[in-house]
């Protein structure tokens, strides 16, 4: 009894506090223009996934710094209400229930990872928030969730341009080696489905574990089939073994990689091995390479500059991601009264935009809005990229 | 034909890895009746201090290995002297929740210092692979052969014709009787110690070229070496190499009649019917038991 009396006595007084702060602050967002929209972030920016948080982050405080610089969005400053998820799913869940319910933010964008991203998806849905996810996995936006968008490329459009190479040079036979983890297994899906639209016959498709040393026995028995190209789904530094064994056996079998090995560690790892491998990218990494007419060409130079000098660190593929995101979002808000049904709408209707990762365009069937186009094909040759085709 | 000898030639040569780990954990177990789950994080440590020596610093090949090995002892020592010796009470289930505490700091410690990234050196000569009846053996796999073996029959004339040999086995089958006639006791321990890091040192060391190595290898290595240990008979010598051996070519053989998949599984599978059948392992008898 005593419990139930205390218990109620402290429910009523929350009850006042809240319902004091709300009179306090209702009106303020009624009558003030200027209030400042506030943004939330929510990356890992710490943790074993913190390659992809960190520059996430840092991107987004960057964008937003160059919004407000330019005199923000119809006189609204942009503010951004950032939480580390530590790539933690249930992290993530807790910052995103801080950002609705304690920071009020009108839009997220993150978390960095897919299982954080579909932890969060059915608190945002359910607050009705829109949101953009910088994950990469399918599953986000397949089916449409009608308050989540993403920014990053996923699988699809990588195996489309990985495949569509292999039409080109007339393969028609090829084989699998891929990741026993979430990427591997998410990329094997859709290289397994797409093969039959691009006349291809998968001879073989073996798995490797992230952190085996040896791959040689794999290769072996994709070997007995005399496969014209092996396509290996991986992140390091299990490819690099891959490409290092395929070399010791003497096979001259073309190695085909994934978008997940796109960066200079790759061929530091896999060294003379990585010679002659060819592998999707984001523009980002070749962004030099591009010809004068690529749309995104400036785009990307502007932010690989801005970025490098502002953190004084070499830029990554990652960070385009949020940065996407930002501007996507900063676009959304354009006459919207921060009113969040408006922003949904609006990026459901982007069109062209032409980003980090691609150029966008946005529909109520597709919130990735990206084309195979958003990749490019690179060949490693003489420890560097070069650009095919 | 030739599939099956180039499965066995990976399966030969992780197995012996394995072997080479398997025997510091049965070292460390003979001495003191402790399983050391940082053993795994020794290997990374001989792997990465590998890189900084030999791919970093461009040592000469001999003085880098001579270094990196040293340098793994001198942190089991370490490990030794703070974590183990220092404990008030100890009960076998406490030290060995001090090993996993202790492999979870190795890893962190290891993440400072050379980061988050892999990394990879050179083998250690440049001969191209081995053609034998179509199936390719790598010179490193040669290299990690012939360490091994070596490291197996060096040990074996340490503690069957040294004083300091005898002395550790005489330690490991009764401490009481070992001390009545005047053997140091923790001397020994400290030298089982140090014994057995530097084997998961040497591990690390002949691995580190053909493998990329990372902080959160140790793991995943420490477990297949501690299986080959218990599949072999924990505790012998010549256990620990049957069961690297055996270990890493049923893997090998897994992959390649049965699914890559599986790997792992076809693996433990077997070691789970072994101890079903034969509980102390392949060599598992009274009279061997010890080194």
């Amino acid at each position: 009894m005593f419990f139930v009396n205390k218990y109620r006595s402290m429910m009523i007084t929350l009850s006042i506090v809240a319902i004091v702060c709300l009179m306090i602050t209702s009106p303020g967002i009624a009558a003030s223009d200027k209030k400042p929209y506030k943004i939330g972030g929510i990356f890992a920016v710490t943790g074993p996934a913190s390659f992809l948080g960190d520059p996430e982050k840092k991107s987004m405080e960057m964008v937003i710094e160059q919004i407000n610089a330019d005199g923000g969005i119809d006189g609204h400053m942009l503010e951004a209400v950032i939480y580390d998820t530590e790539g933690d799913p249930s992290k993530a869940v807790m910052s995103v229930n801080k950002l609705i319910n304690k920071d009020n933010v009108i839009a997220i964008v993150g978390p960095s990872t897919t299982p954080a991203t579909l932890a969060v998806m059915p608190i945002v849905q359910r607050s009705q928030i829109p949101f953009i996810s910088c994950a990469a996995g399918n599953k986000i936006v397949e089916p449409i969730t009608p308050w989540v968008f993403k920014t990053a490329q996923s699988d699809i459009q990588a195996v489309a341009t990985i495949y569509k190479t292999l039409q080109s040079k007339n393969i028609k036979k090829i084989s699998i080696i891929s990741v026993n983890n979430a990427f591997g297994e998410s990329g094997k899906e859709q290289l397994l489905a797409q093969a039959p639209d691009f006349g291809l016959t998968i001879a073989k498709s073996e798995t490797f574990g992230a952190k085996d040393t040896d791959m040689t026995a794999q290769l072996t028995k994709i070997r007995q089939d005399n496969p014209e190209a092996i396509v290996c789904w991986g992140t390091n530094p299990g490819p690099a073994v891959v490409a290092k064994n395929l070399q010791q056996l003497g096979l001259d079998i073309p190695l085909y990689q994934s978008h997940g090995v796109a960066s200079p560690k790759f061929i530091e790892l896999a060294g003379a091995a990585a010679e002659g491998i060819m592998l999707p990218t984001g523009k980002i990494l070749v962004a030099d390479l591009l010809p004068d007419s690529d749309p995104q060409k400036a785009v990307l130079l502007d932010y690989i500059n801005d970025y490098e000098k502002k953190y004084d660190a070499s830029v990554s593929g990652f960070g385009g991601y949020a940065f996407d995101g930002v501007k996507i979002l900063a676009g959304a808000l354009k006459n919207s009264d921060g009113d969040k049904e408006k922003i949904r709408k609006a990026i459901e209707n982007t069109k062209n935009y032409v980003g980090i990762s691609g150029i966008f365009n946005f529909s109520p069937t597709d919130h990735n809005g990206l084309s195979p186009e958003a990749f490019v094909m690179v060949r490693i040759a003489d420890g560097t990229w070069e650009l095919m085709e | 034909m030739q599939e099956m000898l180039q499965y066995l030639f990976s399966g030969i040569t992780n197995g012996a890895i394995y072997a080479v780990i398997a025997i510091g954990f049965s070292m460390l177990y003979n001495s003191t009746d402790l399983i050391n789950f940082a053993h795994g994080e020794f290997v990374m440590l001989g792997a990465l201090c590998m890189v900084t020596f030999f791919g970093t610093l461009h040592l000469p090949i001999v003085l880098a290995i001579l270094l990196a090995i040293a340098s793994v002892a001198v942190a089991g020592l370490v490990f030794e002297r703070l974590a183990i010796r220092s404990v008030k009470n100890p009960e076998p289930i406490v030290l060995i929740i001090i090993t996993v505490g202790a492999s979870i700091f190795l890893r962190g410690i290891g993440m400072i210092l050379w980061g988050k990234d892999a990394h990879t050196i050179a083998s250690f000569s440049s001969h191209p692979p081995l053609d034998i009846a179509g199936a390719k053996l790598l010179s490193q796999s040669i290299w990690i052969i012939v360490i091994l073996l070596l490291t197996a029959v060096g040990l074996q004339l340490f503690y069957k014709k040294t004083l300091t040999g005898k002395a550790m086995e005489a330690n490991a089958i009764s401490k009481r009787a070992a001390w009545i006639v005047g053997i140091p006791s923790k001397l020994m321990i400290m030298l089982a110690f140090g014994l057995s890091t530097a084997m998961g040192g040497l591990a690390g060391v002949i691995i580190a070229p053909i493998t990329m190595s990372s902080y959160d290898m140790g793991t995943m290595l420490g477990l297949k070496g501690f299986c080959a240990a218990m599949l072999g008979g924990l505790g012998s010598l010549w256990g620990a190499l049957i069961g690297g051996f055996l270990l890493g070519i049923l893997e090998a053989m897994g992959v390649g009649f049965v699914s890559s998949g599986l790997k792992d599984a076809t693996a433990f599978l077997l070691l789970l019917f072994i101890l079903y059948v034969k509980p102390g392992g392949i060599i598992s008898s009274a009279s061997v038991k010890r080194f």
